[in-house]
């Protein structure tokens, strides 16, 4: 569905991606793990179109799209849930919902909301105050949701759990595995490698801007590297 | 007690016009983060365009329609052709760039038009209407009949419906506004087009009042600055709130001080607003909660 080719981005001198190579299939859970500054978010980015890209190929259902705008990228159908918290602060948890459907006015719509309430039932309940007030574990919780109204075939998630109570993140987790039964495919990001890799089916290590293993994700857990650099074990 | 009324309502009257270039400002500068001093230009596009056609021979509805397109145009164009390809500069370097085009609109218009004065037959005919002991020009209810219609329009568009929230979106977030799928460059394009229409649309209501001239727009822009930095950059609120007190200030400086004063008021203003209170009195922006 998704393949990355020798991609390229840098931060004015800083390259943050060299020559990054990865592939997402059809209904698979990709997990992208990676200590602070390897480039994560970097990449995440360059998929959805809002950091430039120095070189290499982004293939999305065949179709070359590293120089396609980012609104028509999410027409194609990949949507992303960015880390931090970044929510339209000033306006309702339920416009901040409604714009994630911005390119999807379908008669879906209102099902699709439904659905993330109830994934987020606290989010329901406070539907009318701006997202500014909420808390930072309620925004993660809304950005993410904002990214699902989207109805994506590609769901990028940037750190879903960050910041989020242990409880939370295994919900969180349940939902990222729940969505694959409904035909959603994911590239989760995730400073927490373990519960990551728990749930994906293959996984990539990122670091300093390239890829340096990759396997399934129960190999990447079983790997004495992996587990020495970012389980902590 | 009736020369009180009557500067009031000639305050609130000038006050309107400052207030709808205060909300173009606003509208720019969320969606932006440009403070476009091309502004009250639109205004003298507005009046100008309105003059020029009637005299051709057009009826007053038609000439101020296709003046006020025309003003869309060149906000259309100023965004495409000047900010656009500056995207990613610095503030300042944005405001040059709107004062330059400001120096070329007048000067195009200097061309296109000529250096008099111009005005416009008030509307609706010019016998004062008595209030309360003091009289108001029916042309001044056009002025502020259109200001309050164009506040409530805005405020219907912003609120409900969905390309409005997706202003809204962008001002609030560019980031996540392009993640959504929002054509960023697109809400940019309506907020030059809404603000150069706003400004039309004073221009062509208030020069029965004012009068226009190919370079009233510099004194229109200073006002309304003033008048948004006043109710706090970036606020919709504080735009109508800041243009109606700075209106009603010059002309109660005017009544009882001197009108020598008149547009100094705006100046100190602006002086006072950045000495004592940088964020206005809406002071917009607020910190973001981490």
């Amino acid at each position: 569905m998704l393949t990355v080719e020798a991609l390229s981005s840098s931060y004015g001198r800083i390259m943050a991606l060299r020559e990054v190579s990865l592939e997402v299939k059809a209904g698979e859970i990709v997990a992208l793990v990676g200590s602070n500054g390897a480039g994560k978010t970097t990449l995440l980015r360059a998929i959805s179109g809002v950091q430039p890209v120095r070189g290499g190929r982004i293939l999305f259902e065949g179709e070359a799209i590293e120089k396609m705008e980012p609104h028509l990228r999410v027409v194609r159908g990949i949507s992303q849930s960015p880390e931090g918290r970044q929510v339209f602060g000033p306006l309702s948890i339920e416009d901040n919902l409604k714009l994630g459907a911005y390119r999807r006015q379908d008669a879906r719509r209102q099902a699709r909301l439904d659905h993330v309430y109830g994934l987020f039932p606290v989010l329901a309940e406070r539907r009318r105050t701006p997202a500014m007030s909420l808390s930072g574990g309620q925004q993660q919780m809304l950005a993410i949701g904002r990214a699902l109204m989207a109805g994506p075939k590609l769901l990028l998630l940037d750190e879903p759990s960050l910041g989020l109570a242990p409880l939370l993140v295994d919900q969180i987790l349940a939902a990222v595995t729940s969505l694959r039964t409904e035909g959603i495919t994911t590239l989760l990001v995730e400073q927490n490698a373990s519960a990551a890799l728990a749930i994906a089916d293959r996984g990539y290590v990122l670091e300093t801007g390239h890829i340096t293993m990759e396997g399934t994700g129960a190999a990447l857990l079983d790997d004495p590297k992996v587990r020495a650099a970012y389980l902590g074990l | 007690m009736s020369e009180f009324l009557q500067l009031a309502f000639s305050g609130l009257t000038v006050g309107a016009i400052y207030a709808l270039i205060a909300l173009g400002f606003t509208l720019i500068y969320n969606a932006s983060d440009v403070i476009n001093f091309a502004q009250g230009d639109f205004v003298m596009i507005g009046g100008m365009g309105t003059v020029f056609l009637m005299a051709a021979g057009l009826a007053l509805p038609v000439a101020a329609l296709i003046a006020v397109v025309a003003a869309v145009l060149v906000g259309l164009l100023l965004h495409r052709l000047a900010i656009e390809p500056a995207r990613g500069a610095s503030p300042v370097t944005l405001i040059m760039i709107t004062i330059g085009a400001s120096i070329f609109i007048k000067g195009v218009s200097q061309i296109i038009f000529d250096k008099q004065f111009h005005s416009l037959p008030a509307f609706s005919g010019d016998t004062p209407i008595p209030v309360g002991g003091a009289t108001i020009l029916p042309q001044s209810l056009w002025v502020m009949g259109t200001a309050l219609a164009l506040v409530v329009a805005l405020y219907l568009f912003l609120e409900h419906t969905l390309v409005g929230k997706a202003v809204l979106a962008t001002a609030a977030n560019r980031l996540a506004a392009k993640l959504v799928g929002i054509n960023v460059a697109l809400v940019l394009a309506l907020a030059f087009g809404l603000s150069a229409a706003m400004g039309a649309l004073a221009g062509v209501v208030a020069t029965p009042i004012t009068l226009t001239r190919y370079d009233i727009g510099t004194l229109f822009t200073l006002k309304g600055f003033a008048a948004a930095m006043l109710g706090g950059m970036g606020n919709p609120v504080g735009a109508v709130v800041g243009g109606l007190l700075i209106g009603l200030i010059e002309t109660f400086t005017a009544g009882y001080l001197s009108s020598t004063y008149k547009d100094a008021v705006a100046f100190l203003m602006i002086l006072v607003v950045l000495l004592f209170m940088p964020r206005g009195l809406f002071g917009s922006r607020t910190v973001e909660r981490v």
